[in-house]
Order: structure tokens, then C-alpha cells, then sequence
């Protein structure tokens, strides 16, 4: 089977340092796959590469087995490759239905948006529902708070029913029990979608993930289940680094949670 | 003061879009919706509608003002106007045409293009050929040639304006095109903000130079005059200036509803969005640089177009009406108007040009400084122009008189900023 996503030998430099180098990522069908490492180590770089904002300086890169590393950013996402980004972008002067609509409507020849809307797509009404902004709907996405703001970026994207999605921190900012709801949502995603996530949050991953990339100075440290990872004695020193002791206490009662 | 010039600029692109326009509006808007809850409970039933259905208060509001605009626009040079009056009216009302283009392209699109001259130029001169073909015999010169030029035929550029439609079409399909073609090289290299500004700034200068430097095709500095007919029409009669005045009246009209149906659509909304943040787009799978030429575009043909009709009104056509200085002049227009909202830029265009004449009648010294301060006035304490303080008074006024539905006494007291 094709995997969805293929990185080889990707390196990225920006005035000689080596944001990554040489990481090799393989991500199959339906994934759930969560991207860590510490503060510069090269996941919002690995991203960028996979979406088009950075263009690798080596190496390649497929989706669903095709080269992509000379397209453009819109023609990725019209492959299918969507993005959310650290700050959520939102059009805040726009109505979350005309943001979603927006987004749906990406495949559209440009000749067919000079109609107006005339109604709201079931596509658009399924999304509202499922981030749960059907009663804010016709409100300026401007006037949403932050959680809202991040819920309306996820809407948008899978309103465009991307087949591979990546999402760069996702739960930043949010509180516990949308973090819940987040990683449902994620869990849920994945299997009919890939999806890739770039996530800080301990907790957070220990809940949803199940496969984890481990990158550490723009390299691939170590890949494998969450047990795995955590068991992984480099991992361990580099990652977790000067508060093991403290982590791993966090690990355990984390365990206990859930 | 190059460095000077660009950071003015950069402040009028409002590359940082939280304290001008755009924000402005949103809190605007939000606080309008808040005094109206009960419409936003019956949207849905309302959407579901189909076309007739579609509409609702908030968008037969706008229907409404613009029938009422119309029938005054129209109504207007019967009651109050003479003749003399009719062709001034006409001619600020091209420069509304313009305004609205304009308006699209900045107000809706970011854009700050500051050299629509250029295409309100292209249609002037491709209409000002026309009329002076129509001055002379079939197949003759244009009366200035035979005195700059040696030409025995007429040059080839010329041939087509002979034709009325040809020359119509002309008027707009040449900026068009013009705009498109700029709009691809500059927009596809990401070129935007202050940049995209003195672009187009510099086009219109190099536009009247070119003008200037074509003695033999184009009169040169002079430009092209002397239309003692227009259509037929006698030029001095004065029911040609009200036959002017409905004309311009009629475009007006239609480019407004044209304007009105583009702001409305999916890709009005996609303009704004592109304005707002151009990356979000690119990552919804648009391209922002076909986005935002299109805009450029349409801003362009209703330029030209507002420019064919303005060159029978002006009996007169040449390079210093189109440069940098009356480009910049329309930016004013939309700015003291109201960008972001269409009949901001007719009343900008109207009330600036109203202004200037009774103001230079009565003072002609004292104008020019009226005007910078009152551009700078506007910019500094009311960036949504005219158009934006009228709809927050409004918004105040209305949210005073109609309680909150579901309002508590002590909301009533809150006044959307």
C-alpha cells in the first residue's frame, strides 16, 4: 500500500543551520501520527515542507506517492493536504458560515463564486455542528473567543475533507475540556482521514496518540508507540532532559487518569 | 524621503488591518447584529427559501437605497440642475464610477492602487479618438496630425476607433487587460503593500509620458480637443450636458449594481478574506494572486469605462488628467468616502468634487490645503471616512431606540463602540 505521506532524506537549512536534517517520515493510510520534540527541533519546520511554506533544500517528499515538491501551496491543498497553523487565522470580519463556506468552496472554478450564497451546504451545516458553532453561526468570526477561533480553523478545514491533515499545535490555548473534545475529534478523524499533529502537551498525547515521531535537532530520534517512546532511553535524556524525575511522576499519574 | 514617502504609504495600505476598515467594521457589525437577535433566530427558515427567500431585511435594505438612490440620481438634474451644472454633475459622477472601481480594489481587496489614472486615462483617450474621427470626413486625419506629423493615412493604432463599439469596447477591455497583466507579474511574484502601491503610482506616470512623448499619435501635451460634436450631438447645446448627465447617471447605476453583486458574491468574500490574510487563503487551495488580480481587474474596466464617458464631458483629453496627482486624488475620494463600503466611494467622490468646485469658486487659494487636510483629518480620526461614522451614528441611534429583546435593563445602557 502507498503511504499517504513519504518524507526521504529531508533536510531544511536557514543560513546554514540545519533545521532538518535528513529525516526520513513514513505516515500510512488513516494515521493518527503525533509529532514531538523539544523547542527547535523541527516539527513546525517538517510541516511547512509537507505544505509548501518551506521549500526543502534536499531530499523529497510524496504524497499519496506523488512528488510535491515543486507545487505550490493551493495546489497541495486542492490534492488534498490541509494545514492549521500555531495562531488560528480566522477571516474575522467574515461570519463563521461564510469562513466555512470559503473553505468548501475551494474546488469551485473562480467563474462560480461571482453567484451569491444562497443557502447553507449540508457539508458546511454538518461541520457547524460537529465544533459546535451552530449558534454563532451568522456572528463575525472576529467576535469568537480564542477556543472558538481554533474550533472555526478545524471546521474549515475539514469542511474541505482533506485526505491528509496537520494540524501544528492544536489544543495551545485551550482549556481542559475542549483539549478533551479536541482529542476526540481527533481520534475520530483519523481512520477516514491522516492526520499528522505537532503537539507540546504531554497530557494531551498520552490521552489520544498512538503512534508518535520524536524529532530532536532536525532529526528523527525515535518513532513508535507512546510506551515505546517513553521507554526509549535517549528519548528519556534529550527530551525529557533535566526533569525526568519530575516528568515521569507527571507520566504515571497521567496514566492513572485516563 | 523616498523612505518617508513608503512608510505613508505603508500606513495607507493598513498592512496591519487592527485599527482601520476592516476592524472597525467587524465590532461595527457585531455590535448591529446584537441589536437585532430576533432576524438571526428566523435566518435559517429564511435561507432555506431558495432565491426569493434569499434576501431577507438585510439584504433588500441595500435593494432598497440603491432603488431610491436612482430614481434621485435620475430625478435630480430635472428638478434642481441647469444646464451648465448638468455636465459638473456628469463629471463628478464618472469620478464616483471610478471611486467604486477603486473601492473594490482597496476597500474589498487591500489593493491601494495609486494609479488608476492610468485606466480612467486608457478609456478617456480611446473615447477622445473616437471624437475626433467623428470631427473629420471618413478616412481623414484627426486635425492635429496634419499639423505635427507628415502621416498621409490614418496610423494603425487609430483604425479602430472609427468604430462606436469597437471604441466602447475598447474603452474597456484595454484597461482590463492592462490590469491584468500587471496584476499577474506583480501579484504572482507576491509583490503586495507599499510596493504594489508606487507600482502602480509609477505606471500612471509613465502612462502620461508616454502620451507626452507621442506628438504624432497622441497630440502630445496638448492632448486631444476640439470636439464640436459629440455623437452628433452639438456640444454647446445644452441638452447634450443633460444628455451627458444621464448618460454618466445610467453607467453609474449599472457599474454600482455590477459593484454590488461582485461585493456580495462568494468572491467578494473571498476578496476580503484575501485582504485580511492572504496566507489563510492560499492554504484554503485559492491562489490570492488570481484573486486579487481579478479585483484589480474589475476595478480597472469600470475605470476605463467611467473614462470614455468623462472624455465627452471634458471636451478635452490630455496627459495631466491621468498622471500621479489625480490618482492619488481618487485614493482621496474613497478614503474621506468610506472605503469597504461602496456608496461611501460615491459619496466620497461626489462630496470631495462637490466640495473642491464651491470651495476654488469661492476661494481658489485656499483648496488645496483644504483637501490635504481634510484627507489627513479623515485618515487620522475617522478611518472608515464619511461611510463609517453615518453607519455607527446609525448603529448608536438605532441601538438606543429599540430595546434588546431579550434585554436586560442595564444592556440597554451599552452603546457599541
Amino acid at each position: 500500500m502507498t503511504p499517504v505521506l513519504e518524507l526521504r532524506n529531508v533536510g531544511v537549512s536557514f543560513d546554514g543551520f540545519r533545521a532538518l536534517d535528513g529525516v526520513d517520515l513514513t505516515v500510512q493510510k488513516g494515521e493518527l501520527r503525533f509529532l514531538i520534540g523539544p523547542n527547535g527541533a523541527g516539527k513546525t519546520t517538517l510541516i511547512d515542507c509537507v505544505t509548501g511554506l518551506t521549500k526543502p533544500s534536499e531530499g523529497e517528499i510524496r504524497f499519496e506517492g506523488k512528488v510535491i515538491g515543486n507545487l505550490k501551496e493551493h495546489r497541495r491543498v486542492k490534492l488534498g493536504i490541509g494545514r492549521s497553523f500555531q495562531t488560528p487565522t480566522v477571516f474575522e470580519t467574515l461570519s463563521v458560515i461564510d469562513n466555512l463556506d470559503l473553505a468548501e468552496a475551494f474546488r469551485r472554478p473562480m467563474g462560480s463564486l461571482f453567484r451569491r450564497r444562497r443557502n447553507v451546504s449540508s457539508g458546511v451545516q454538518e461541520t457547524l455542528e460537529r465544533i459546535g458553532l451552530a449558534t454563532v453561526a451568522e456572528r463575525p468570526a472576529g467576535s469568537l473567543s480564542h477556543g472558538q477561533k481554533q474550533w472555526l480553523e478545524v471546521g474549515m478545514l475539514l469542511v474541505q475533507r482533506p485526505r491528509l491533515l496537520l494540524l501544528d499545535e492544536p489544543v495551545a490555548g485551550m482549556s481542559p475540556s475542549e483539549r478533551q473534545q479536541t482529542g476526540e475529534l481527533l481520534v475520530e478523524l483519523a481512520g477516514e482521514h491522516t492526520v499528522v499533529v505537532v503537539e507540546h502537551d504531554m497530557a494531551f498525547l498520552r490521552s489520544f496518540a498512538s503512534t508518535v515521531t520524536v524529532l530532536h535537532e532536525g532529526k528523527v530520534l525515535s518513532e513508535g508507540s507512546v510506551a515505546e517512546v517513553q521507554a526509549d532511553p535517549i528519548v528519556r535524556e534529550v527530551y525529557l532532559g533535566r526533569s525526568r524525575d519530575q516528568r515521569s511522576g507527571a507520566v504515571v499519574a497521567a496514566g492513572e487518569e485516563t | 524621503m523616498s523612505g518617508d514617502a513608503a512608510t505613508k504609504v505603508g500606513f495607507l495600505v493598513g498592512a496591519d488591518t487592527t485599527d482601520t476598515t476592516p476592524a472597525a467594521e467587524a465590532t461595527g457589525q457585531g455590535g448591529r447584529r446584537r441589536g437585532r437577535e430576533p432576524r438571526a433566530v428566523r435566518a435559517p427558515g429564511r435561507r432555506g427559501r431558495g432565491p426569493a427567500g434569499s434576501g431577507g431585511l438585510g439584504s433588500w435594505a441595500p435593494r432598497g437605497a440603491y432603488v431610491l438612490f436612482a430614481v434621485a440620481l435620475l430625478a435630480f438634474p430635472r428638478l434642481v440642475g441647469t444646464p451648465t451644472d448638468a455636465r459638473q454633475w456628469a463629471e463628478w459622477l464618472c469620478y464616483a464610477i471610478v471611486a467604486v472601481g477603486l473601492d473594490i480594489a482597496w476597500g474589498y481587496g487591500g489593493m491601494l492602487a495609486l494609479g488608476q489614472g492610468l485606466f480612467f486615462g486608457l478609456g478617456a483617450y480611446a473615447m477622445a479618438m473616437h471624437l475626433s474621427l467623428e470631427q473629420v470626413p471618413d478616412g481623414s486625419l484627426p486635425s492635429f496630425m496634419s499639423l505635427y506629423s507628415d502621416n498621409t493615412e490614418l496610423p494603425l493604432i487609430w483604425r479602430p476607433f472609427q468604430s462606436f463599439w469597437i471604441t466602447v469596447i475598447a474603452a474597456v477591455a484595454v484597461p482590463a487587460v492592462v490590469a491584468m497583466l500587471l496584476g499577474l507579474l506583480v501579484f504572482k511574484r507576491r509583490i503586495r503593500g507599499p510596493y504594489f502601491a508606487l507600482l502602480t503610482q509609477a505606471t500612471a506616470v509613465i502612462f502620461a509620458l508616454v502620451l507626452i512623448g507621442n506628438l504624432k499619435l497622441t497630440a502630445g501635451f496638448n492632448g486631444l480637443t476640439g470636439f464640436s460634436t459629440i455623437f452628433g450631438r452639438n456640444k454647446y447645446a445644452p441638452e447634450t450636458n443633460s444628455w451627458l448627465y444621464d448618460l454618466a447617471a445610467v453607467a453609474l447605476l449599472v457599474v454600482l449594481g455590477v459593484a454590488m453583486i461582485v461585493v456580495r458574491s462568494r468572491f467578494g468574500k473571498l476578496l476580503q478574506a484575501t485582504r485580511d490574510s492572504e496566507d489563510r487563503v492560499r492554504f484554503l487551495g485559492y491562489d490570492p494572486a488570481v484573486v486579487k488580480t481579478i479585483g484589480f481587474v474589475i476595478a480597472a474596466a469600470m475605470a476605463g469605462a467611467a473614462g470614455a464617458i468623462a472624455a465627452p464631458v471634458f471636451g478635452i483629453v490630455s496627459p495631466g488628467q491621468f498622471d500621479y496627482a489625480p490618482s492619488i486624488l481618487m485614493i482621496c475620494w474613497v478614503a474621506v468616502g468610506g472605503r469597504g463600503k461602496l456608496w461611501g466611494a460615491v459619496l466620497g467622490a461626489l462630496l470631495v468634487n462637490w466640495t473642491r468646485v464651491t470651495v476654488s469658486d469661492a476661494r481658489p487659494d485656499d483648496w488645496q490645503y483644504l483637501q490635504g487636510a481634510l484627507f489627513v483629518v479623515i485618515l487620522a480620526f475617522a478611518p472608515g471616512g464619511f461611510a463609517g461614522m453615518i453607519s455607527s451614528g446609525w448603529q448608536r441611534a438605532t441601538a438606543k431606540v429599540r430595546p434588546r429583546p431579550s434585554g436586560h435593563a442595564l444592556e440597554l445602557e451599552e452603546v457599541p463602540a
